[in-house]
Parts: structure tokens; C-alpha cells; sequence
């Protein structure tokens, strides 16, 4: 998608203008709560919730020190776990979903339209269906309260959004390609690692972007199987931190906190911004 | 010419050994299973094998620490007779779906639509709108929007400002509590409009210059073309956030502290199975929970579809 069409007239004058007052209103509406939230990790706790506009009397991210170690276990943990899960999570699709999507794409073998369809058909099933079993599965393998639950999945490909979406991109890649590969003696493995990795990084990238942001937002997750403090993930610490102080006070630290935990989110929003858009303007992509 | 089909046809199986038979047919298909492997092992046992367990566990009690017992269609009987909250589950999850997804989309439209037109700082509104859509899913946001609905929040701030009008805690009131939640569905509207935003440059633009030339008015021909020609992409649009609506889990276990209240008027239907499941250890209650749950899903999907024959068209069908 391009930013401007030259197909698309631009309207009169007064109409422009009349759009961007629109528009700069739904600006200020979508971002403020934002805003207001960082604004107030920097204020006493009786200016928070008396004015609603009011600047901070001063650049003071005391609180933000303050929340950091307002649980026994301090933030720093939580986010080197949640990293931790995050990147393993990308690691984990990345591989996992490109060989299968490899697969599907282009070889051929015994059953393959059948283990598409399945393949496809996991798409549609909620979560839920699941969500006992597998607990009761990684329960007995002794895996509870560790990262295994969260990471090994994607290690075996259980995202088949991702898959799917590789898929698309895979079959676009020119045979003509692999069929030089071939007659140069190139086996699958090699085709798939010289060739098509190396020429599908836009999609990679894609599904790398997406399993980290998903990962690192997750809550139903780490809340099923992680119980022990040190083991949490950054949202697990959020939640236990409003539930210390009843959520009625430390609500400058408590903004701190959740400002903080969006950071991530929001660098890699500002570094792969087009490359998000277009993912999710291809219709695939939810969120 | 000649040489691309025989490269063709090589190509088509693979490692080259063109041997007949069984053994051929699994020399050929190896290295296919092979790439296969970890998503058949992931398949199997994370997905398949847990779902027909989930469906067995559905006919049982089951509580972790004992093996399950056997209790036929107990716990379904228990459902659709007698479980009170599970009334309140659905009715609660169906008016957030119902509410949420025409109001998201709308705005989703609506913003697009101007966006469509504007050609200066489209990229600057587009990734601002955006935005919402990928951190609304965060624990974080949910924390913040219970305190900008709270009782000395944003919301009742601006409302004294503007009104001199003292609102109450919205969060904690059991006939507004709900709609927080609508609302911060709504604040999401950032990734339906960019996939609108795509649809709406699909349309070409000499039908509204031939209709603007009949006469046409903008409203006339916003009924007559944009929306016609747009209903495959507002069709995705509201499966996708129908399915999205029915699963939402973590704002409403934020915003009520994980119970669903007050009085339950957030008790989203996968609140619900989660308290079951893991709150109260009721297993194969949670089961037969997560397979109605299917069974809602599918038939809004159906009811969707079905209706789509009398308002979807795409292009290449004849009409």
C-alpha cells in the first residue's frame, strides 16, 4: 500500500481541512488515554485524579524506581522472562512454520491436500477446546510452572496462522527458481535454506514481529502455568502488582509500571510500522 | 518449450528417483514428512489429541487429582438446565459481540473512508489509529482503562470539567460495567479500518466520477457503491471480530479483578470456563464448557454465511 494514489482526487480545500478536524479529534481521542497514563506515572496521586490536563509539576520518574520494586521479586526479572518466552516464541515459529510451510508449498507427498485441510481446519478451533487437556498433558510431564508449557508449542508449529501465512508467500516465490536449484543438483533442504528463506524475509519478518508482540502480551498463559513469582512474565506482574494494593494505591508507580510494559510493543510498532500495516492490510492479520 | 515440461515434470517429484510402486511413492514422500515432522508431532499431541480428550473429558467429572469418572451427559444436562451463571456467561458474552463488533466496524468505515480521501499525513492517522489495535490486547491497558472508568477516573474527570456532572465508578456498576468493555473494543477499530482502508482503494474510481456525472448524491452513492463493492472485505471484517468478540478473555479478567463482576456483568463466557477450570477444578465441566463454546462459534459463523449469499458479492461471480 502506498501512501498516496494518484487515482484518489483530493478534495476542495475546505473539505481538507474539515477532514483533518476530524481526523486530529480522533487523534486526541485514541491517544489521550495514553498520554494521560504517562503523564500520570508522574504525578502525586491526588493531582491524578483531580485534573484531568495538567502537565506534571516536573520531569519525575522517581515512580518509575519505586514501582519497579514494589513486588518482592523486582521488574527486571519479569522482563527477562518475558523476553525470554518472547524469543524463544520467535525463534521457535520462525522455524518451525517456514519447514512446514516449505512442505506445503512446494513438495510433494503422499496425503498432502488431506494434512492442509487439517492443517487449515486448526485454524478455526478456539483455544478452549484445548486449553484442559494440554494442561493436563504438561502437568504430568512435570512441566508446570516452567517455560516449557509456553515455548515448546511453538517449536511445533501450533500457530498455523503463521504457517498459512508462509504458505501465500511461498507459492508466490517463481518456481522457476528451485527448478534451476534442481538441475544444479540441490536437494530440498538446500532449496529451502538457500533459497527460499533467504528470498521470504518480508513474511519472516512478518511472523516474527507478530509471534513476539502476541507472546509478550499473552496473559491466559503464563496465568495457567506459571504460579511461582520469580518465574512471572511481565502482564502476570502487573496483574499481581493491582491486585497487592487493591489497585487504590501506589497509582503513580502502577502507571510507571504499565507505561513501561508497552515500551517494547511500541519500538517495535515504530520500527517495523509499514511492514505491520501491510500485514495487516493483506486481511490476514487480526489485532 | 519442450525443455520447461520436462523440467516441469521432473520438478513434480522431487528428489528425482522415478521408481514405481509403494517404494517409490515413500521415496518420494519422505522428504515431504520429514519438513512435516515437527508440525505432525505438534499436530497430534497438542492439538488433535487434546481436542478428542477434551471431548471424552466433556462426559466426565474430573477435578485433577482423581482419574475422571464417567458421568454421561451430566455436565451438559447441568448446563443447559441448570447452571444460572452459565445463563449469564452466554447473555453477557452475546451482548458484548453484538454491541462491540457493528460499533467497531462502523467507526472502522467511517474513518477509513475519510482517510481515503485525505492524501496528506494518510500514514501519520493510519499508524496513530493503529496503534490501539496492538496494545489494547495488553494487560497494561486493561489496568488503565479501569482507572479511567473508575469513580475519580479520566472519563468522570472531563465529565465534571465539561458538565459539572459527578459520574459514578463505571467499572464497578453492574449496568456499565460492560460497556467499559464495548468501549475499549471500540478504541480497537485501528486494524478493521486498515484492512477497509485496503478494500477501499480495490474500488475503482470512475464509478463515482460516472455517478457524480448522473447525479448521484455522496450518500446515494455511498449506498450504491462503496458498500456493495466493499461487502467481501466487511464480511471478513465481521467473522473475524465475531470470533475475536467470543474468545476475548484477559480485559474482562483485568477490569474485574478475574471474577466477572459486579454481579457477574462481566462474566465473559471464557472468564467463566477459566474460573471453572482452574479456580474451581472442575475439568470436565470446563470440557463440555469449551465444546458449546465451539458449537456458539460455529453457528454464528454459519448464520454469517448463510446471510452472506443475499448481501456479498464478488466480482468475479456473475450476478
Amino acid at each position: 500500500m502506498s501512501e498516496t494514489h494518484p487515482d484518489r482526487p483530493v478534495g476542495n480545500i475546505r473539505h481538507e481541512w474539515l477532514r483533518h478536524l476530524v481526523l486530529g479529534f480522533a487523534v486526541l481521542v485514541m491517544v489521550y488515554p495514553l498520554i494521560w497514563m504517562f503523564m500520570s506515572s508522574m504525578k502525586p496521586d491526588d493531582l491524578i485524579f483531580s485534573n484531568p490536563t495538567a502537565l506534571p509539576k516536573s520531569l519525575d520518574f522517581s515512580s518509575y524506581g519505586r514501582g519497579w520494586n514494589v513486588l518482592r521479586v523486582s521488574f527486571g526479572n519479569f522482563y527477562l522472562n518475558s523476553f525470554i518466552i518472547s524469543i524463544s516464541a520467535v525463534v521457535g515459529n520462525l522455524m518451525s512454520c517456514s519447514l512446514t510451510a516449505y512442505a506445503f508449498a512446494r513438495l510433494h507427498f503422499w496425503g498432502k491436500t488431506f494434512w492442509f485441510a487439517l492443517m487449515m481446519g486448526t485454524l478455526m478451533l478456539p483455544y478452549h477446546v484445548t486449553l484442559v487437556p494440554q494442561y493436563v498433558l504438561f502437568l504430568n510431564l512435570g512441566w508446570v510452572n516452567s517455560f516449557l508449557p509456553l515455548i515448546v508449542p511453538k517449536f511445533l508449529a501450533v500457530d498455523a496462522f503463521f504457517i498459512f501465512l508462509m504458505v501465500q508467500f511461498f507459492r508466490g516465490i517463481p518456481r522457476e527458481i528451485d527448478e534451476a536449484a534442481i538441475m544444479d543438483g540441490c536437494g530440498p533442504w538446500r532449496i529451502y535454506w538457500k533459497i527460499m528463506l533467504p528470498l521470504s524475509t518480508p513474511v519472516l519478518a512478518t511472523a516474527a514481529i507478530f509471534s513476539f508482540i502476541w507472546t509478550y502480551d499473552d496473559f491466559l498463559g503464563p496465568l495457567i502455568y506459571l504460579n511461582d513469582m520469580k518465574s512471572y512474565t511481565v502482564p502476570l506482574a502487573l496483574r499481581a502488582f493491582v491486585d497487592s494494593s487493591g489497585g487504590d494505591s501506589h497509582y503513580a508507580e502502577l502507571f510507571a509500571m504499565s507505561s513501561l510494559s508497552l515500551i517494547p510493543v511500541f519500538i517495535v510498532f515504530l520500527a517495523f510500522q509499514r511492514l505491520i500495516i501491510r500485514g495487516v492490510a493483506l486481511g490476514a492479520l487480526k489485532r | 518449450m519442450s525443455s520447461v515440461t520436462t523440467i516441469k515434470d521432473r520438478q513434480s517429484d522431487l528428489p528425482v528417483h522415478a521408481t514405481g510402486g509403494w517404494r517409490g511413492e515413500f521415496r518420494r514422500s519422505l522428504p515431504g514428512y520429514l519438513f512435516l515432522l515437527p508440525w505432525l508431532v505438534g499436530f497430534f499431541a497438542l492439538t488433535l489429541g487434546p481436542t478428542l480428550a477434551s471431548l471424552y473429558l466433556s462426559f466426565t467429572d474430573y477435578d485433577l487429582l482423581t482419574p475422571p469418572r464417567w458421568a454421561g451427559l451430566k455436565n451438559y444436562d447441568y448446563a443447559f438446565v441448570h447452571d444460572a451463571r452459565l445463563r449469564s456467561a452466554v447473555w453477557v458474552t452475546l451482548k458484548y459481540v453484538l454491541w462491540s463488533v457493528p460499533l467497531k466496524l462502523s467507526v472502522a468505515l467511517g474513518l477509513a473512508m475519510v482517510l481515503d480521501r485525505s492524501v496528506r499525513g494518510v500514514g501519520f492517522y493510519r499508524a496513530t489509529f493503529y496503534l490501539p489495535s496492538l496494545l489494547g490486547a495488553s494487560v497494561a491497558v486493561a489496568v488503565l482503562w479501569r482507572q479511567i472508568f473508575g469513580a475519580n477516573g479520566l472519563v468522570n474527570q472531563l465529565l465534571l470539567l465539561t458538565t459539572g456532572l459527578k459520574g459514578i465508578s463505571w467499572v464497578s456498576h453492574p449496568d456499565y460495567a460492560l460497556w467499559t468493555l464495548i468501549a475499549l473494543a471500540v478504541w480497537q477499530f485501528g486494524s478493521p479500518m486498515i484492512i477497509f482502508l485496503a478494500g477501499l482503494r480495490q474500488i475503482p474510481q470512475d464509478l463515482y466520477e460516472a455517478a457524480s456525472m448522473d447525479g448521484a448524491s455522496g450518500w446515494r452513492q455511498f449506498w450504491r457503491i462503496t458498500l456493495p463493492l466493499l461487502a467481501p472485505v466487511i464480511f471478513f471484517n465481521l467473522v473475524f471480530q465475531m470470533i475475536e468478540g467470543f474468545k476475548a478473555f484477559t480485559q474482562a479478567f483485568i477490569i474485574s479483578g478475574g471474577e466477572g463482576g459486579p454481579i457477574d456483568s462481566t462474566l465473559f463466557y471464557s472468564l467463566y470456563l477459566y474460573i471453572e477450570a482452574f479456580a474451581n477444578f472442575r475439568m470436565g465441566y470446563a470440557s463440555a464448557l469449551a465444546w458449546l463454546l465451539l458449537i456458539i462459534i460455529a453457528i454464528f459463523t454459519a448464520i454469517a454465511f448463510a446471510s452472506s449469499k443475499y448481501w456479498v458479492y464478488y466480482e468475479d461471480e456473475a450476478r
